[in-house]
């Protein structure tokens, strides 16, 4: 009988903690794919977040480090720092990456760390049950804006993958999701150019995926989805944020010194010339 | 013979913990332990290691667990407020049993406090660096020349116990000038492999996970004792202290780091006045030195305890003393460096309350 689907060995056969209808589960194994096609599990440490992920650490077959709420980047940095020919990637949440660990994501970010960052933005905090998340929508209910959230109080959501792109140090920045079949390969294929990208040395590679969270939102898989199509999509629109390999340039760096050329300090092999 | 040279403290403990190994520095600017940071920026792209700055010292002791994790001989420096900042890191590093060098020159406090030299991070390095159930070795060098050899050593420490061991300094340490005869540089590839260490297995063994969290409360009961049970082992083989002139001391003096030198002069004067004082100068707080300071007070009338602080390490003292004799403390803080005749004067009054 011929295999047509079966576990990726990245992904071990363990229970997940996930609910029911979380998407979190197909996004693991799409970043487990990926390390299988790449043949890199063997090389690749992964770090697990705080938050309904935590325990990641326990499905990838790679070697794994669970950081402290919001560190993963901090933490995937050290790790990189030390075997800069390795595969590093950071698996975190909303609250977890947009919130808590916004500083250590920025600077991640800006430093170009040749790692990858996978962002699951489900608008929630998940694991302790539903509160609301820097990504929230306005107006949207959750256990800690219980009259939804309040702009002006509460302030706005972040829109994470446009923030980063006005760094210089990503390569590659996308939001997906993972709502459809057609929309998993969509993910997939930005999953696996993240991962490629690394090995590649182009740079620090950031995949959003708009998520969604039945349990906390208290809705069917179908109808959390639904929300999202109508709800999420319009406040954090799919697309490529960033590729600066699609721009012509080798690498971030290549990419970053295009952007910075009129900067003389930042150019001092132009000293002399014009 | 090693040459001698003349080196900032603070600079001596940089160069000894490249000699030890380490190639990866993490940190923060912060004042007084700025020399730390500036003498790896410097150094470290000449022998293909790494400096960052990161962007926190949250972030600079998360990127120390990374690569302790990832295997390597890692550091970070800071002072007093940023110790505080990298104790929940510290905290995760101790819970995932990653070894560690941490080195905190510390000012007056508390909050941002001042710049100038003190010990009032004792309780915090000793007792409670940390949310949860766990210690870090932490020694306390009073000289330059203890300042590289423990630096160096820390890092031995660490990767034996698997656990993050701190240098307790001070403002005035790290700012002073001494000759100093560094250790022999080791060649990081001549170190032990790490087998725990998360840095891809390589299809050659199961996956390795560095973590903290153990939902079960059982096993996380099984792991702490675990873990107690090395910390015991630390207690029985590491405990470091120095005694000067207890042999026949009446009154001991307790001190610690720049403290003990204050100390150590007043001792001397105590005993050109005919007083028969001495010093044991705790080595490594934790584990504090307790079998040493237990034989110097066995025959002493008193003891008295000098820190840059409102009294901290005191409680420690009179726990190993027991009420056997009375412990007295004489202490400056806020960054004020108690002068040898405050403490000389001190040392007379409890002499003249003890009795010949």
């Amino acid at each position: 009988m011929k295999v047509v689907y079966e576990r990726p060995h990245a992904l071990l056969p363990v229970v997940t903690n996930y609910c029911p209808g979380c998407p979190h589960g197909i996004v693991e194994r799409l970043v487990a794919e990926t390390m299988d096609e790449l043949d890199i599990e063997g090389e690749t440490i992964g770090v697990a977040p705080v938050g309904c992920s935590v325990m990641a650490y326990d499905f990838f077959g790679c070697d794994m480090i669970e950081a402290a709420h919001g560190r993963a980047p901090a933490v995937a940095t050290g790790v990189k720092r030390v075997h800069p020919d390795k595969i590093v990637f950071a698996y975190q949440g909303d609250g977890d990456l947009a919130s808590i660990g916004m500083a250590e994501t920025i600077h991640a970010a800006t430093r170009g760390e040749n790692i990858v960052v996978i962002f699951i933005n489900n608008a929630i905090y998940g694991m302790t049950g539903g509160q609301m998340a820097p990504t929230s929508l306005p107006n949207q209910v959750t256990q800690t804006s219980p009259y939804g959230r309040d702009v002006a109080t509460a302030g706005n959501p972040i829109r994470v993958s446009e923030l980063l792109a006005t760094l210089d140090g990503p390569a590659y920045i996308e939001r997906v999701c993972v709502d459809s079949p057609k929309n998993v390969r969509k993910a997939k294929k930005a999953i696996k150019k993240a991962f490629q990208n690394q090995v590649d040395g182009v740079g620090y590679s950031f995949v959003e995926v708009i998520s969604t969270c039945p349990t906390n939102w208290g809705m069917t898989p179908q109808a959390a989805f639904e929300w999202m199509r109508e709800n999420m999509l319009p406040y954090y629109p799919l697309g490529v944020y960033r590729d600066v390999v699609a721009d012509g340039f080798a690498n971030a760096a290549e990419a970053a010194s295009a952007r910075n050329a009129a900067c003389p300090i930042a150019h001092p092999e132009k000293k002399g010339e014009n | 013979m090693a040459q001698k040279v003349l080196m900032k403290g603070n600079e001596a403990m940089a160069e000894a913990a490249m000699r030890a190994g380490c190639r990866h520095f993490f940190g923060y600017p912060i004042t007084p332990q700025t020399e730390v940071a500036a003498y790896m920026a410097k150094m470290m792209p000449k022998v293909g290691g790494t400096y960052l700055q990161a962007e926190s010292e949250v972030a600079a002791i998360n990127m120390v667990y990374g690569a302790s994790a990832a295997g390597a001989r890692v550091m970070t420096s800071s002072s007093s407020p940023g110790i505080s900042l990298k104790s929940e890191g510290i905290s995760y590093m101790a819970g995932a049993d990653l070894p560690g060098v941490i080195i905190n020159v510390q000012r007056g406090g508390p909050g941002l406090g001042g710049i100038q030299p003190s010990q009032a991070d004792y309780w915090q390095a000793t007792k409670a660096t940390g949310h949860g159930d766990f210690q870090i070795v932490v020694f306390a060098p009073s000289t330059v020349q203890e300042m590289a050899d423990y630096a160096f050593e820390a890092f031995d420490v660490a990767d034996r116990y698997r656990v993050p061991v701190m240098i307790l300094a001070d403002g005035m340490l790290g700012q002073m000038m001494e000759p100093v005869v560094l250790p022999e540089a080791i060649d990081p590839a001549d170190l032990p492999a790490k087998p725990w260490a998360t840095c891809g297995h390589g299809h050659a063994r199961p996956h390795n996970v560095a973590n903290s969290l153990y939902l079960t409360a059982a096993a996380l009961e099984d792991l702490n004792r675990e873990r107690y049970e090395r910390y015991g082992a630390i207690k029985a083989a590491e405990q470091r202290a120095e005694c000067y002139r207890t042999e026949d001391a009446d009154i001991v003096l307790v001190a610690f780091g720049g403290a003990a030198r204050v100390a150590r002069s007043a001792v001397n004067a105590a005993r050109e006045r005919g007083i028969k004082a001495g010093l044991v100068r705790p080595i490594t707080l934790w584990p504090f030195p307790e079998d040493t300071l237990a034989e110097a007070l066995d025959h002493a009338k008193a003891a008295l305890v000098v820190e840059m602080n409102m009294g901290q390490m005191v409680e420690d003292v009179r726990l190993v003393a027991n009420g056997t004799v009375p412990v007295e403390f004489y202490g400056r803080t806020g960054g004020v460096i108690p002068a040898p005749e405050e403490v000389l004067a001190a040392v007379e009054a409890l002499s003249g309350k003890v009795g010949e």
